[in-house]
């Protein structure tokens, strides 16, 4: 801490603790991080907009970022082979924009490829206004309370059995494309289902409802709401369960489990194996013939 | 062909002779007196094992075998070999109430419920692939440097059984818990038999003891597990020892070192405390990885359910190979009369392949014998450039088993590269035909241009890095005899004899029954020498050193001047520097 | 050497062998400090592993596995603990004792004599004449009577042990009923069987499906209980009924399907309901890709056409997914109409399609 001290004069210095650096550096920090905190608009969209005023909102950032290859009125552009530049978000609903913009994969880096997670191009309030706008185009599903996706209310016995149940419907149904430990896996042509290890809930929730790009997608007749529950509780205890055996490794099973034998077993024993047979230090002075 | 045995192993050590009978002493009286053995025990005590790294790839297989034993008897303490299906009542939250096997129930109960179980169980695992993994390295030293040919080629084909039953010992293992992800693997197993004509659904059938999944197979694979594999390891590895005994090691030729010795340490102390040390030191790394680094995490796959799966569905490394046949086979099938089917697309990637491979794996030390007719003992090792074709062979084989391993991994290339799995599916298909052949190519020419290099050592000694200058202005790069232990090192080899058809007809001009098979071996063996470079002969070598002789007369006027900036001349020592090369 | 493999005498070596090179001390040998140094170097080794093991001791009474499981750095301190220490006990011994041998054991090289592999050629002559003069006196060459007869006897021994193993398990004939489902070319599916959701059991109704829906579905004899609520099919019959019968039930727009001749009536409304075993070597696959209508199986990767009647259109699977024929109960859910029409799962060489 001394550098924080340096510019103090000689009495000074005998007059200030030496941990008064650090202290300022850390009221500093605070004040105004909660100042920043404080004056920062709220992360909950409680917009007193109207609905109306959101779509017309949500239009305009519709015509600029997105009707490019959705068309103007989500209509979707269809290529003559077929294919479309972008489908048709009539119906998607709400959910499914905030899925595909929240997680930033829309708007596409580059048509043709698979949307990948990137930084978000819309903020939170823009968020509200293109689903909104997308929403009036076609009845869809929206976006889900909290309260859907969440076993804060269950009872410990209730939520190990969802968390129980919940394990055994990703098993069925979901581990085949995004592995076991929901790390993800490839599908056909360079697609590819993608790691779950750092996705919200909201956004698990929103994909098994809206089935994004080639996911399919399992509607709440297909897995109702509490299983959609069971299935995130079930993720998030992965998520904070301890790997029990050391460190992961990946997780992605045999085929990393094998490199490492080779390269830290085999690897390792190999390098004791030369070590052992390896010629020893040598001098040049004799020994001393026995008396 | 009596050789002189009268020189025996003698010792340097100052050790004292006990001067009172030892309480060992004693003890081994009484056993001798029972048991005799000092008769075998006065060769073998000091019996002598040569020194070198790659001597010691068969040793970690050894050890890791050993510490499979001990962690796999802890393990059948707690494991329950049945496919009844019970609630899991454990301590693991998820899978609690969920129905699954006993085997898996135990299984759990190991890893969450006995202290140290997930340990043993970790280190278990990571055990067996080292012994795996260590046999293949081991195999591949043996091959690169000729110890697998006459009198060893029977030792080769036992290990090439050790591997194929360490394989399968792999397989049957961690199979046994009866998770989701071992589950798809024996259901594909099952596949694998009803493939095979005529007899596969009865296998299917008998194995399973019944449609499958059925009740019998976690129960049978245990039983082949513990029992009937790690028996016939038992035996295969102790005749394997005996004739590593029998034969003595080989060793890397040199100075001192001829066909007829061997050169090195004593058995005891220096190699059983050598081999001893490396005992802890494999079991100790072995803990370390089975503390640190989690393998096959069973709870996390739950239970195996037939209409379940995970992607990246692999089976264990060392079956990454034929999972990647079955992977890059096209899919091909016949349908005979109307009535029946053959399953090409797995019957010759899973059944036929492998078969073959472990045939060529056995036979090929007989096979080289045949080509090259070399009928001598050889107990000095080769270099692997000192033969070209069977280096390339090796090589081509690995290749293909390398591109058939990676075929094994496709779906996680395909992630981790962010590329499309039908490509690269499509690449290997092509690969796999191609590669070896390239790498066949390149390998031979390589060696043999190495072969040259060493020549060229040997008559014209090595590079110094001086560069001189000649009284007319030419450069020239000073070259130093290398010093004569490196040049008889790499003299100390055969020279390659390409087998030779006689005229092999008769007085009456009948020809021999085989000559036809001698005409190919004739070819074959031309081809297996064809272009290999053989050591200079003893006129050649007097040649060379006139000429580098003839050189130091015409730089005569250069010695006693240091180079600049060296502190010798060239080949005398100025300010008492060393020449680098001395050894 | 004799024989045939006509090589000629070994050509002069063009240098001769300088034998053994002189032995260089080591400053062990040499230098009584540099031995001690090594020497306690060696027990300092020993006594860090008996260090370790102490360590293993307390951890393996000190950290609790089971329900209260302890952690360190998000991994099990147990499993961490032991190994760690198990592993440096261990280590330590090794490493000790190989520092011993490389630092205070004699190690000047010696050599020893070889043998030939062979035994000398008058143990071979003793040999042959002792095994020459027992199978004389057996009379086994003379009497062709009595070894021909023992020989058929004992290779008709081998009768036995096979046929001892027949019992392992039926055949498939013993087991096949198309009543029960059992055998390999009958499933649990009946006409009029529900399709229902796997693990939770319920029927479904077209409403619920939607395009782009992948249910993963099973037959309602999966989920059926009996008066008392016990299941009717549990435990290795489940199984074994599941690894058939499990099917996926996927929804599209009817007019991308063009459904195989005579199969026109097997789907509902643009829902199809296939088998869920892959065909190559009966992995359950449930990779769809929602645009496309491919089912990509994880394990090698087979990829079938749902919008073309399961088509193989990449990877080693030889034959199309088998599809289920399903329709519309009275009460609205979705039924099959009758089993698979062909054995589902990997091929076989009885299979006659």
């Amino acid at each position: 801490m001394r550098f924080l001290n340096r510019s103090a004069g000689r009495l000074s210095r005998h007059r200030r603790s030496r941990l008064a650096g650090l202290a300022l550096l850390l009221i500093g920090l605070l004040t105004t991080g909660g100042i920043t905190y404080a004056v920062m608009p709220s992360s909950q969209a409680e917009d007193a907009q109207s609905n109306a005023v959101q779509v017309e909102e949500g239009r305009k950032l519709f015509l600029q970022g997105c009707s490019f290859c959705h068309g103007q009125n989500g209509e979707g552009i269809a290529t003559v082979n077929g294919d479309n530049y972008g489908p048709s978000l009539v119906g998607v609903g709400a959910a499914a924009v905030h899925f595909q913009v929240e997680t930033g994969r829309m708007p596409l880096a580059q048509p043709g490829v698979q949307g990948q997670v990137k930084p978000r191009t819309f903020s939170d309030e823009e968020v509200e206004q293109l689903a909104a706008f997308v929403a009036s185009l076609g009845p869809g599903p929206a976006r889900p309370n909290p309260e859907e996706y969440s076993v804060a209310g269950l009872t410990e016995e209730e939520r190990e059995a969802a968390i129980s149940r919940g394990g055994q419907i990703f098993l069925t149904n979901c581990t085949a494309c995004h592995n076991f430990n929901g790390k993800g896996g490839a599908m056909p042509q360079g697609g590819f289902a993608p790691n779950l290890s750092d996705t919200e809930a909201v956004h698990i929730y929103e994909a098994m409802l809206t089935g994004p790009g080639q996911m399919d997608s399992f509607s709440n007749g297909n897995l109702s709401p509490e299983e959609k529950r069971d299935v995130i509780a079930y993720l998030y205890s992965l998520r904070e369960q301890p790997s029990y055996g050391g460190f992961t490794l990946g997780g992605l099973g045999p085929v990393s489990e094998g490199m490492f034998a080779w390269l830290i077993g085999i690897g390792g024993l190999v390098g004791f194996a030369v070590w052992i047979a390896a010629h020893t230090t040598r001098t040049t002075k004799k020994k001393k013939v026995e008396a | 062909m009596a050789i002189d045995t009268s020189k025996v192993a003698s010792s340097n050590s100052s050790a004292a002779t006990p001067a009172k009978p030892s309480k060992a002493g004693a003890v081994a009286t009484w056993a001798d007196d029972r048991l005799g053995l000092a008769t075998m025990a006065k060769k073998n005590l000091r019996k002598v094992f040569p020194d070198h790294w790659s001597f010691m790839l068969g040793e970690i297989a050894l050890w890791s075998f050993v510490v499979l034993l001990l962690s796999g008897v802890f393990l059948t303490l707690w494991f329950t070999p049945s496919m009844s299906e019970v609630h899991y009542e454990g301590s693991y939250d998820q899978l609690r109430g969920i129905a699954m096997s006993e085997a898996m129930v135990s299984t759990l109960n190991i890893s969450f419920d006995v202290r140290g179980g997930l340990l043993m169980r970790q280190m278990h695992h990571w055990a067996a692939m080292l012994f795996i993994a260590s046999m293949m390295i081991h195999l591949l030293r043996v091959f690169f440097t000729g110890a697998h040919r006459k009198p060893r080629e029977l030792n080769w084909v036992i290990g090439s059984l050790l591997l194929l039953l360490g394989t399968l010992e792999g397989f049957t293992g961690y199979s046994l818990p009866d998770d989701l992800l071992s589950g798809t693997g024996v259901r594909a197993a099952d596949g694998f038999m009803k493939s095979i004509p005529v007899v596969g659904t009865y296998l299917s059938f008998f194995l399973f003891g019944g449609e499958f999944p059925g009740d019998a197979i976690i129960p049978r694979l245990y039983i082949i597990h513990v029992l009937l594999i790690p028996g016939l390891l038992l035996a295969l590895i102790a005749a394997h020892m005996l004739l590593l005994v029998y034969h003595k090691h080989t060793q890397w030729p040199g100075p001192g070192r001829t066909e007829q010795n061997v050169v090195g340490f004593p058995m005891l102390p220096v190699y059983a405390a050598k081999a001893g040390g490396f005992f802890f030191i494999v079991f100790g790394v072995t803990a370390l990885m089975g503390g640190l680094m989690q393998i096959n995490p069973v709870w996390m796959y739950g239970p195996y359910d037939p209409s379940k799966v995970t992607a990246g569905s692999q089976p264990d490394w060392y079956m990454g190979w034929p999972d990647g046949a079955l992977r890059i086979m096209p899919g091909w099938e016949t349908h005979l009369w109307g009535d029946f089917t053959i399953a090409w697309n797995v019957f010759l990637p899973i059944i036929v392949l492998p078969g073959l491979m472990f045939t060529i794996l056995m036979l090929l030390p007989f096979l080289e014998s045949w080509i090259t007719g070399d009928k001598r003992d050889h107990h000095l090792l080769q270099r692997p450039r000192n033969a070209p074709t069977r280096t390339a062979l090796m090589v081509a084989l690995m290749t293909f088993y390398g591109i058939l391993w990676a075929a094994g991994g496709n779906d996680i290339i395909a992630i981790k590269l962010h590329m499309s799995i039908n490509t690269i599916t499509y690449w290997l298909r092509f690969l796999v035909f191609v590669g070896p052949v390239i790498a066949f190519l390149i390998t031979r020419r390589w060696c043999i241009s190495l072969q040259r290099h060493d020549n060229e050592k040997l008559l014209h000694g090595y590079e110094t890095g001086i560069i001189m200058r000649s009284p007319e202005g030419g450069y020239s790069e000073k070259h130093l005899p290398i010093s004569p232990a490196r040049a008889y090192t790499l003299t100390a080899r055969d020279r390659d004899e390409v087998y030779t058809v006689e005229g092999d007809v008769d007085e009456n001009g009948i020809a021999a029954p085989a000559s036809r098979k001698n005409a190919l071996r004739a070819r074959l063996s031309t081809l297996w020498f064809g272009d290999n470079v053989q050591k200079p002969t003893a006129e050649e070598l007097e040649e060379a050193h006139h000429h580098a002789e003839h050189e130091h007369e015409l730089q005569a006027s250069l010695d006693g001047h240091a180079a600049d900036g060296h502190q010798f001349d060239g080949h005398h020592s100025v300010d008492g520097e060393t020449l680098r090369g001395g050894h | 050497m004799s024989g045939h493999d006509n090589l000629p005498v070994q050509v002069e070596e063009p240098i001769d062998n300088p034998g053994l090179p002189e032995h260089h001390w080591r400053p062990t040998d040499v230098d009584p400090k540099a031995e001690k140094r090594a020497e306690r170097q060696v027990a300092a080794l020993f006594g860090l592993s008996a260090v370790c093991a102490v360590l293993f001791v307390v951890a393996y009474f000190a950290l609790e596995v089971g329900d209260n499981h302890d952690t360190v750095l998000g991994m099990g301190a147990s499993n961490v603990a032991l190994g760690a220490s198990l592993g440096g006990a261990l280590l330590l011994i090794g490493v000790g004792i190989i520092q011993w041998a490389r630092k205070l054991m004699a190690d000047v090289e010696l050599t020893e004599q070889r043998h030939p592999a062979a035994s000398s050629d008058e143990d071979r002559a003793l040999t042959v004449a002792a095994l020459q003069a027992g199978l004389e006196e057996s009379g086994i060459a003379r009497r062709p009577l009595v070894r021909n007869s023992l020989l058929g006897a004992v290779a008709i021994l081998g009768a036995p042990a096979v046929v001892l193993l027949r019992d392992l398990g039926p055949t498939n004939a013993q087991v096949s009923d198309a009543e029960t489902g059992a055998g390999l070319e009958h499933t649990v599916w009946k006409k009029g069987m529900r399709v229902v959701r796997d693990v939770v059991g319920t029927p479904i109704r077209p409403s619920d499906v939607e395009i782009g829906d992948l249910f993963n579905a099973e037959p309602a004899a999966i989920f059926e209980t009996d008066e008392n609520g016990q299941p009717l099919i549990e435990g290795v019959p489940l199984q074994v009924a599941k690894s058939k019968a499990a099917v996926v039930l996927i929804r599209m727009d009817p007019a991308d399907n063009t459904p195989a001749r005579g199969r026109e009536n097997w789907s509902v409304d643009g829902i199809l309901c296939y088998s869920k075993i892959c065909t190559h070597v009966g992995c359950p696959i449930s990779l769809n890709e929602r645009k496309t209508h491919h089912l990509l199986c994880p394990c090698h990767q087979s990829t079938f056409d749902l919008a073309d009647a399961g088509r193989v259109i990449f990877g080693p699977a030889a034959r199309a997914l088998p599809q289920l024929p399903i329709a519309v109960d009275s009460e609205g859910y979705i039924v099959a109409q009758s089993d698979f029409t062909e054995p589902v799962g990997p091929s076989f060489w009885e299979r006659d399609s």
